[in-house]
């Protein structure tokens, strides 16, 4: 189980790295030399320099950046529905699989709810919460994420080896033994691989339900209005803050995968 | 001194009756098993042998008929731990390393950690693997786990140990190696065991007594006694004798597949 040296990590991100350089570099090049207007696509350089201009207040204190407010207010909403939807599916999903009766019962709705747009209820959420209320945008994301964690979490509890089943009951474990030694351990797999993509989903549910309006300093704000104002650079920015915070989020939920479950992170590194 | 261990008179195991997908699974099981006895049960698929190791596991109850072991009820037996269990795959939970595997029956059953260790430790070293308990079980072999696994089933000193074809998904030289060790474990623990297997030649080397089975329904159609001297070793396979028993089995397994 020797690590991985540095330097052979650094060769494998090589070929990636490669990549992202031809992409962002024919995205400049195609753009100066198609002369492509700023409204329809901006270079990335223009993209990178609003940023940085943004990251520079931020970090300088001098005044405050709109943009890295808006990325809080953001932040927040979708790490806040993120909790409650993940939690609440996980619970429901714990309390249901108890009796095999309702969460049979009930799995076919939850599959069903899942294919919802849910997203089309963010006008409702707006009049039941207040359009800049947080709770409003913080609901669609709950109700986004509940579901996959719901779904998930049921199938890991109840998908369990038999034989590992009848190896408990031979041992003459309780139910709740069960639950905790067999069932749970069991659905962990599960139940990350819907966090992560809840991850993205939470994000990508609280940008979206802010297009349907809100606080001035949310990132949906902010990318509608500079887009109707034509700062095509600085709504792009504001896109490109949202893709950083996906993307943190969902290494953030990765690194928590693989701390909690060492087993299958050497498992499927070793394969 | 021999007690009975297992004790079935006419036993009779029918699934799903009264319905069209009924199925006679057992019919007249009649088998009783002393202490120190290692005794296999052999017969194509569909003749009920894993039925019949359920029985007396009691993870599925009898139609009819009377059973018994340690001269208990089988759910009695269960619930004082008199039996420990081997399947055809190891079944070690994959987030517990090898020694927290053995250790989990002794945590369901409340023992205390100090104990739990010893014990362990001491079924590690009964199948050889002292020193693999901070091992991962993907990162052993599959004739590895199957060791892990009947350190498990040992960890609580049963009285009787219950085998699912356990070793039926490992190569043949493994299997021959493991064949080996598990005489050496039941020299050393005193532990009854009932086999279950697929493979005859498996059966006569390891057993005292090997009960043929016959499908549909589920029957003991004949019980061999093994005369081959013991202790076993690799050149027992190559004993005349061995060879006539092996053809007096098979012999016995056709008969029985003639009749239907």
């Amino acid at each position: 189980m020797k690590r991985k040296s540095f330097r052979s990590r650094l060769q494998r991100l090589v070929p990636t790295l490669l990549v992202a350089i031809i992409f962002l570099g024919a995205w400049e090049l195609g753009v100066h030399l198609l002369g492509i207007r700023e409204f329809i696509l901006p270079p990335p350089s223009s993209i990178l320099s609003e940023f940085s201009e943004e990251l520079q207040i931020f970090i300088g204190a001098s005044g405050e950046s709109i943009l890295f407010s808006a990325a809080r207010a953001t932040l927040w909403s979708a790490v806040g529905g993120f909790v409650i939807g993940c939690g609440a599916g996980i619970l429901t999903a714990l309390v249901t699989s108890r009796w095999t009766i309702i969460s049979e019962a009930t799995m076919p709705f939850a599959i069903a709810a899942n294919s919802v747009p849910i997203i089309a209820f963010a006008p409702i959420m707006n009049n039941w919460f207040g359009i800049t209320n947080p709770a409003s945008k913080m609901a669609i994301v709950a109700i986004i994420v509940f579901f996959p964690a719901m779904i998930n979490t049921v199938r890991g509890l109840t998908l369990v080896d038999p034989g590992q089943l009848e190896l408990m009951e031979s041992w003459a474990a309780s139910p709740a033994r069960v639950l905790r030694t067999l069932r749970i351990p069991n659905a962990l797999p599960f139940i990350f691989s819907a966090l992560r993509v809840a991850s993205s989903l939470s994000v990508i549910g609280a940008v979206v339900s802010e297009f349907f309006g809100g606080p001035r300093a949310t990132l949906g704000v902010y990318i509608t209005q500079e887009a109707s104002g034509f700062n095509f650079a600085s709504a792009w920015s504001a896109i490109l803050m949202a893709s950083l915070i996906g993307i943190t989020f969902y290494l953030v939920v990765l690194l928590l995968e693989r701390w909690l479950m060492p087993w299958h992170h050497s498992m499927s590194d070793s394969g | 001194m021999t007690t009975k261990v297992i004790e079935a008179r006419e036993i009779n195991k029918v699934f799903n009756p009264g319905r069209e997908e009924q199925v006679i699974a057992l019919q007249d099981i009649d088998l009783s098993v002393t202490s120190g006895e290692f005794v296999s049960l052999i017969g194509p698929s569909g003749c009920g042998k894993s039925t019949l190791l359920r029985l007396i596991a009691d993870l599925i109850e009898p139609s009819t008929g009377e059973l018994q072991v340690n001269g208990k009820s089988p759910h009695q037996a269960r619930i004082d731990r008199d039996y420990g269990m081997v399947f055809q795959a190891a079944t070690l939970l994959e987030w517990r390393n090898v020694r927290k595997n053995i250790e989990l029956p002794l945590e369901i059953h409340g023992f205390a950690r100090q104990e739990r260790q010893e014990k362990a430790q001491a079924a590690l070293e009964l199948v050889e693997l002292g020193s693999f308990g901070d091992h991962w079980p993907w990162q052993l072999s599959g004739g590895m786990q199957q060791r892990v696994a009947i350190a498990r089933a040992l960890v609580f000193q049963p009285s009787l140990l219950l085998m699912d074809e356990p070793f039926g998904a490992l190569d043949e030289f493994t299997r021959e190696r493991m064949n080996m060790e598990l005489l050496r474990i039941w020299r050393e623990t005193d532990t009854t065991i009932l086999f279950v297997t697929h493979s005859i030649a498996e059966a006569i080397f390891l057993s005292s007594r090997v009960i043929v089975m016959s499908p549909r329904p589920g029957r003991i159609t004949s019980v061999v006694d093994i005369d081959l001297p013991r202790p076993r070793a690799f050149e027992t396979r190559a004993r005349p004798r061995f060879h006539a028993l092996v053809a007096e089995v098979r012999e016995v397994l056709r008969d029985a597949h003639v009749l239907e």
